[in-house]
């Protein structure tokens, strides 16, 4: 197949038309970008070019598998929240983010006087004992013993799907919307 | 699931090629063909081990708004409101949590103005306080799941 090195960019529509089109998944084919190329009027290289610079311009933070964790064993999730200093909270994060320990790391705003905390981490493991295993590791490597903090076990959960973000048009079904029904009980 | 079912969900967590033939590709690095690879992510979407496979978009740089919310429920009114919350399709997940702020949910909407009239509306629909709590900093992410 010739490539000329000047391929024509997508033009909007074509490129919300991609967005959609992904969102729900990549087509399982040998041949995947030809396959979106096909549904929205574009060429397989345009395709292509257009995902690679979405993911090189941060538009697509991660492209690739979305596992259901609990069923890969992941039985407990914790939210794990601070009260750091504002002044130290920028160094604390950098520490957590460097630990490799936990999942996830947010500043967010205190809503007082109900909610004092600032700092939040997802801690995911196999079990309980396994997260607050973690935990105490986290407050050792990162110098986080008598930092105000707290931990939120997740009991159940009731609804998982990704979001509404780009409206679906009447073509693709998406399997985003799989909304679960039933609730899911963690130990 | 077996040895190369557990590399793959470790390996395509982590990314997935953008060429012509990018399941080719990723199977010649796992050391199988590729309609062996197609066959499995096809096993594993189907018993639902994963969910997708695909982007995970960073919504604020497309225009769109995630924020986190909590609620303080009383137990007895929990599964009631729990359902009327749920309701509202912006919600994406939605989890029950050990503390007085008991419920816990991310909504995402295509607009950040979407985030606080929907934030009113399930204040509404529910009769109790939303807390909301967006994203001020992020300092990692890093959802990897190895198996």
């Amino acid at each position: 197949m010739s490539k000329t090195n000047t391929v024509a960019t997508l033009n909007d529509i074509q490129q919300q038309a991609l967005k959609c089109a992904i969102q729900g998944g990549l087509p399982i084919d040998s041949r995947p970008y030809l396959r979106l190329a096909e549904m929205i009027g574009g060429s397989e290289q345009q395709v292509i070019n257009c995902i690679e610079e979405w993911t090189n311009n941060g538009l697509i933070k991660r492209f690739g598998l979305v596992v259901k964790h609990h069923k890969l064993g992941y039985n407990a999730n914790a939210m794990v929240v601070w009260n750091v200093p504002n002044d130290l909270v920028d160094e604390i994060g950098e520490r957590i983010k460097q630990s490799g320990l936990v999942t996830l790391c947010y500043r967010r705003p205190r809503r007082l006087p109900d909610w004092n905390y600032n700092l939040f981490c997802m801690i995911h493991g196999k079990d309980r004992g396994q997260v607050l295993e973690q935990l105490e590791e986290l407050k050792a490597a990162c110098q986080l013993v008598g930092i105000e903090h707290d931990i939120l076990f997740s009991y159940k959960q009731f609804k998982q799907c990704g979001g509404r973000f780009h409206k679906q048009h009447s073509q693709a079904p998406s399997t985003q919307w799989n909304i679960e029904k039933k609730a899911v009980n963690h130990g | 699931m077996d040895e190369i079912d557990r590399s793959i969900i470790n390996q395509l967590q982590r990314g997935f090629p953008i060429c012509e033939r990018p399941y080719e590709e990723a199977a010649n690095s796992l050391g199988i063909s590729e309609a062996d690879l197609i066959g499995r992510i096809e096993s594993l979407l189907e018993d639902k081990t994963l969910t997708r496979f695909g982007p995970m978009y960073q919504i604020e740089k497309a225009g769109g708004a995630f924020t986190l919310a909590a609620m303080s429920i009383p137990e007895d009114e929990f599964d009631k409101v729990a359902e009327q919350v749920n309701q509202f399709p912006e919600i994406a997940h939605n989890y029950e949590r050990v503390h007085k702020l008991n419920m816990w949910f991310v909504l995402g909407t295509e607009s950040p103005e979407e985030i606080a009239s929907t934030i009113e509306r399930i204040e509404q629909e529910t009769g109790y306080k939303v807390y909301n709590m967006p994203k001020l900093e992020e300092f990692y992410v890093g959802l990897y799941f190895p198996v």
